[in-house]
C-alpha cells in the first residue's frame, strides 16, 4: 500500500480553455442598506457600501462581504443561501426579493443598490423584521390537513388530477414577499395578506381535505379576501412564481359559490 | 459583577411578547358578509352601468342632432317620459352606490388612522345621500313649465296658456 491516495473523482482538472473561478469578471457596485438600531437611535438612516463583487455573486453574497469584512453589526436573516427556506425577503431596489435568489449583474450597476427590509412588518434591526403577526394569520387559516374518519392505515390516494387542482399554492415557502408587497396590508397590517390565503388555498382545494368550508368562513371576513383590490403586486414578488392573485380570486368564487 | 444593560426583548411591541395589537384583528368575528355583497354588487352594477351610461350618451350625444340638440328643452323633453325617468333614476342610483362603495374601499385602503377613517366616511356617505335624495327628487318632481306668483315662466315647449 502506498501512501499516496488517488485525487478524488469529483476534483476535475479543467483546461486554461475552459476558464476557472478567476475568470469569472469582477465589477464594483455601491449597497445602499437601510439600517435601523433601535439600542442606538429610533430612526433609520442609510449605509453605503463599495464593494468588488463577482459576476456569479447575489445580494447575499454582498450582504455577507459587507457582515464578515466591513461591519460585523449588520443583521438580516438568511439559513439555506439557495431559495428554498424563505428567511432573506427584503426590498431590492423597491422590489421584494430573496437576496439569495437576486443576481448582482441583474441589477443596475452602475447606480447603488438598495436594501431595505420589507415593508408593514415591525423593523427590529436592519433587515429584521418581527414575522409575528405574518405567522399569526397564517395560523387562523389552519394550515393543516383536517380529514374526517378514521385514518386511513396506507397513504391518503389522490388523483393526478385531484393533486394537479392545489399544485401551485403547495409551493410556498412562507417568506412574506407578497404579503409585505400589498399596499392594503401597509395601510392597517389588518388584511390576512397574500400568503395566508394562498395557504389556506392549498387545503381548500386539496380533495382530501375536509375543512375547506372552516377556512372560507374564516376568510369571508371583514379582513379576509374581500380586501384583494386585485394589484398583483403579490404574483410578482413571490419568488417561488406562485400565481398568488389567481389564488385568491379562485378563494373569492369559492366562498361566493358556498353562499348561492 | 456582570452589568449587562436590562435591553427589553426585541421581539413585537407588545407587552406579552406576541404580536403587537396593531396587527390584532379586533373586528374578528365581523363576518364578511357585508364585503362579500359589495364586492358583488361592484361587479353586477358595472355590468348595468356599462348598458346604462352608454345608452345615456348615445342618445343624447349621437341620435338625431346629437351634441347640439342638448338644451333646457331636450331634458325636459326626455324627464316628460317615464322610461327616461325610471333610465336615470337607475343611472342615478346604481352610479352612486356604485362610486360612493369605490371610494369606501379606498378611504379604508389608505386612512391609517381610525378617526380619520370614520371622518371621511361620514363626509362621503352625507355627500352621497344628499345627492341621491336630491337627485331622486328632481327627476319626479321636474316641472319645466312652473307659474311662479301667477306669471307662467316663458318656454316655447310650454303650452300656451
Ligand atoms: C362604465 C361602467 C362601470 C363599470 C363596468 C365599473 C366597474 C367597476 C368594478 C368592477 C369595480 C371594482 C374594482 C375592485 O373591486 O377592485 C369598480 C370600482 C370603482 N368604480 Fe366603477 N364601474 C363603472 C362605472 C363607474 C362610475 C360611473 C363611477 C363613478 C360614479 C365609478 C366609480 C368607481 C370607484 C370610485 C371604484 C373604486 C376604485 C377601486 O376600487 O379601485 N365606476 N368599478
Ligand atoms: S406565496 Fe410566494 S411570496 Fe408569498 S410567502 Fe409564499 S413563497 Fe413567499
Ligand atoms: S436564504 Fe433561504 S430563501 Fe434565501
Amino acid at each position: 500500500m502506498t501512501a499516496s491516495t488517488a485525487e478524488p473523482a469529483s476534483k476535475v482538472e479543467l483546461p486554461a480553455s475552459v476558464g476557472g473561478g478567476g475568470e469569472i469578471p469582477t465589477f464594483d457596485v455601491t449597497l445602499r442598506v437601510r439600517r435601523y438600531n433601535p439600542e442606538v437611535s429610533d430612526e433609520s438612516h442609510w449605509d453605503e457600501f463599495k464593494l468588488t463583487m463577482y459576476g456569479t455573486d447575489r445580494v447575499l453574497d454582498a450582504l455577507h462581504k459587507v457582515k464578515w469584512e466591513l461591519d460585523g453589526s449588520l443583521s438580516f436573516r438568511r439559513s439555506c443561501a439557495h431559495g428554498v427556506c424563505g428567511s432573506d425577503a427584503m426590498r431590492i431596489n423597491g422590489r421584494n426579493r430573496l437576496a439569495c435568489k437576486t443576481l448582482l449583474k441583474d441589477l443596475d450597476t452602475s447606480k447603488p443598490i438598495t436594501v431595505e427590509p420589507i415593508k408593514g412588518l415591525p423593523v427590529e434591526k436592519d433587515l429584521i423584521v418581527d414575522m409575528e403577526p405574518f405567522f399569526q394569520s397564517y395560523r387562523e387559516i389552519m394550515p393543516f390537513l383536517v380529514a374526517k374518519g378514521h385514518a386511513p392505515t396506507k397513504e391518503r390516494l389522490q388523483s393526478p388530477e385531484d393533486r394537479e387542482r392545489f399544485d401551485d399554492t403547495t409551493k410556498c415557502i412562507l417568506c412574506a414577499a407578497c404579503t409585505s408587497s400589498c399596499p392594503v396590508f401597509w395601510t392597517d397590517g389588518q388584511y390576512f395578506g397574500p400568503a395566508a390565503i394562498v395557504n389556506a388555498h392549498r387545503f381548500i382545494f386539496d380533495s382530501r381535505d375536509d375543512a375547506g368550508d372552516m377556512r372560507l368562513e374564516i376568510l369571508n371576513d371583514k379582513e379576509g379576501v374581500w380586501r384583494c383590490r386585485t394589484i398583483f403586486n403579490c404574483s410578482e414578488a413571490c419568488p417561488r412564481g406562485i400565481q398568488v392573485t389567481k389564488a385568491i380570486s379562485e378563494v373569492k368564487q369559492a366562498v361566493l359559490a358556498r353562499q348561492f | 459583577m456582570s452589568t449587562t444593560p436590562d435591553i427589553r426583548f426585541p421581539r413585537s411591541t407588545s407587552e406579552t411578547g406576541r404580536v403587537s395589537p396593531k396587527y390584532t384583528r379586533h373586528g374578528s368575528g365581523a363576518k364578511g358578509g357585508f364585503e362579500m355583497a359589495a364586492w358583488l354588487f361592484m361587479r353586477l352594477s358595472g355590468i348595468v352601468l356599462v348598458v346604462l351610461i352608454f345608452g345615456h350618451l348615445f342618445v343624447n350625444l349621437m341620435l338625431g342632432n346629437g351634441v347640439h340638440a342638448i338644451d333646457f328643452g331636450f331634458v325636459a323633453g326626455k324627464w316628460a317620459s317615464p322610461f327616461w325617468q325610471w333610465w336615470d333614476l337607475a343611472m342615478l342610483w346604481l352610479a352612486m352606490l356604485h362610486g360612493t362603495n369605490g371610494v369606501r374601499t379606498i378611504i379604508n385602503d389608505y386612512a391609517d388612522r381610525d378617526t380619520v377613517r370614520f371622518w371621511l366616511l361620514i363626509v362621503l356617505f352625507a355627500a352621497a345621500a344628499a345627492i341621491v335624495i336630491l337627485g331622486t327628487l328632481v327627476i319626479f318632481t321636474f316641472n319645466p313649465c312652473p307659474t311662479v306668483n301667477g306669471v307662467p315662466l316663458p318656454g316655447s315647449f310650454c303650452p300656451k296658456p
